[in-house]
């Protein structure tokens, strides 16, 4: 009897278990699953030069071509360009203002919020305000740097990606800020005091404790903005529409030319691919080495 | 001596993080003529109020504002709410396949959206949902790493409470409810803060959903805005100022939670 009951009581509780994982599951099919697996079929097509012709099979001829393509070459380097202008950049700035602010004084907390601050700002934001900014006619960096009137630096091939850079860095302060301070609370005092009797001085200290301590949030931090990076496309939007020339053309954003420009959703699938293919390795990267600060760890 | 080193340090940088949050506030109170006087006038002595109202109406940065904070407590709430119950499942139930459809939840955070967004467009444009509050919800409803943090939280109800609150008579759902979600209420805030500030400030997926004002969100409406007021710049600033209003409530009120929500994997990792 009671084997039976516990039996039903089973499969009821596994009957509910597929229910509530269900409404999650059908959202991932519908909305992640379907479209990666279509990104490998679409790649496989050649979209028709005009609209309302059947799509083509080609096999891996597309991939190769847009690999190939000296236009996926440069909007690839641009976005490397791009990671290595923002990531380390806003890495190192969260970290100095985060030990800046990390001591128990007085009227710290107002600092704080300050370099919390720009977490407020979304993307759209912080760059309609550097728009302005960078503004040939009314901008104020532009007037500090004595370019007033000038081409300016969003229309300057040569400036363009670094003035789209100086936006990202500036919205992720907060970020960066907040990542390293909950870094630096986890390195324990003692540590320090220890190396106050051994006599190291500040510099020292932050060299051979804070630093070899934060190393996990370091870490983590510069995989995760790297990826964050690789997906930027708001910025390049409002800032320079992937221009001038395409010098800020990242691969997102050639991504969305691609398919609402130019209707052309076979090149987009093998970039979105590409995309995805880099992503992964960055994520594969970070779980190893978490993997084996934890073993350590015991 | 060192001390007022650090301190002048510590305002410099302030200056400087603050500099483009100060300028857009003055902006939005100067005249547009002021604005591009030289030099710059860095302080509204004469504050023009006027430009929150044209943002507000002429810019339909209310109509937007209303539709974001829709859109933005949709996601928030069925984000939550989705990740609690595959969370619970994962955690307090026993089904073939568990583990398998776990991995299945932690796949779906390697795939960014920008990998799917077109086709997705075409789902939603297929589904007949451009231009509606579902067309710019439903892709977000369901979170691998929420229900992943919700499901770590869930773990650690000891066993006892467990045992205790089937003696009592509670079912799933009532333990769910009554004793899972309440001792799990730092995750849940956490999550829901990081829902609220990453939804408020989407543009790629409301930028080709929309086109008119029907659902168009705040983040596209100030792109537009920036497009269309070039003679009143003021205008623009103003709709900034406005956009971020929300944030900076939830930045002050939720300082905690949303430190919490953003470092869930960095403590971790």
């Amino acid at each position: 009897m009671s084997a039976q009951r516990s039996a039903r009581r089973r499969a009821k509780d596994a009957l509910l278990g597929y229910a509530l994982v269900l409404p999650s599951l059908v959202v991932f099919g519908v909305f992640v699953f379907y479209p990666f697996v279509k990104n490998f079929s679409l790649a496989l097509h050649r979209t028709p030069p005009f609209p309302g012709l059947p799509k083509k099979y080609v096999g891996l001829d597309q991939v190769k071509d847009v690999l190939s393509s000296s236009e996926f070459h440069k909007s690839l380097r641009i976005t490397i360009e791009f990671v290595m202008l923002t990531v380390p950049v806003g890495i190192v700035l969260g970290l100095l203002l985060a030990v800046l602010a990390h001591k128990q004084l007085r009227g710290m907390g107002i600092y704080r919020t300050i370099f919390s601050s720009t977490v407020a700002t979304s993307v759209a934001a912080a760059s309609v305000i550097f728009w302005t900014l960078f503004n040939p006619q009314i901008g104020l960096v532009t007037y500090w740097m004595g370019r007033s009137g000038d081409l300016g630096v969003l229309e300057d091939p040569k400036t363009a990606l670094i003035a789209v850079a100086v936006t990202t860095v500036w919205q992720n302060i907060g970020l960066s800020f907040i990542l390293m301070s909950a870094g630096l609370q986890g390195v324990p005092d003692d540590l320090y005091e220890a190396a106050a009797v051994d006599g190291a001085d500040g510099a020292r200290r932050f060299w051979h404790v804070t630093l070899p301590m934060l190393s996990p949030t370091l870490f983590f931090s510069a995989v995760v903005g790297s990826i964050m990076a690789f997906q930027a496309f708001g910025q390049i939007d409002i800032l320079t529409r992937g221009g001038p020339d395409d010098a800020t053309n990242v691969l997102v954003y050639s991504i969305y030319e691609d398919v609402f420009r130019a209707g052309n959703d076979g090149v987009a699938a093998v970039k979105a691919i590409a995309l995805f293919v880099i992503v992964l390795i960055l994520t594969i990267v970070q779980l190893r080495v978490a993997e084996r600060r934890v073993s350590y760890a015991r | 001596m060192r001390l007022a080193g650090r301190y002048l340090l510590l305002s410099v940088l302030a200056l400087i993080v603050l500099f483009p949050i100060y300028i857009t506030v003055v902006n939005s109170l100067l005249r547009p003529d002021q604005i591009a006087s030289r030099p710059p006038g860095l302080f509204p002595t004469d504050p023009q109020w006027g430009a929150y109202k044209e943002a507000w109406e002429g810019g339909h940065i209310g109509r937007y504002m209303l539709n974001s904070a829709i859109v933005t407590t949709g996601i928030m709430v069925g984000q939550v709410l989705l990740a609690i119950l595959a969370a619970y499942a994962f955690a307090f139930l026993e089904f073939p396949g568990r583990g398998f459809l776990f991995v299945v939840f932690l796949t779906t955070m390697m795939i960014p959206f920008e990998v799917v967004f077109f086709t997705n467009y075409q789902t939603i444009a297929d589904l007949g949902l451009l231009n509606t509050y579902g067309g710019l919800i439903l892709p977000f409803l369901a979170t691998g790493f929420g229900a992943f943090l919700l499901r770590q939280a869930f773990l650690t109800v000891p066993g006892e409470l467990r045992d205790a609150a089937a003696l009592d008579g509670y079912g799933h759902w009532r333990f769910l409810w009554r004793v899972a979600v309440p001792l799990a209420r730092p995750t849940v805030a956490a999550l829901s803060v990081f829902a609220f500030l990453s939804a408020w400030g989407q543009y790629l997926w409301p930028l080709i959903v929309t086109d008119d004002d029907r659902a168009r969100t705040v983040q596209v409406g100030l792109a537009q805005l920036r497009r269309e007021a070039l003679n009143d710049i003021n205008v623009t600033f103003a709709g900034v100022v406005l956009a971020s209003i929300p944030l900076v409530i939830l930045l002050l009120a939720f300082q905690r939670q949303l430190v919490r929500g953003l470092t869930a994997g960095a403590v971790k990792g």
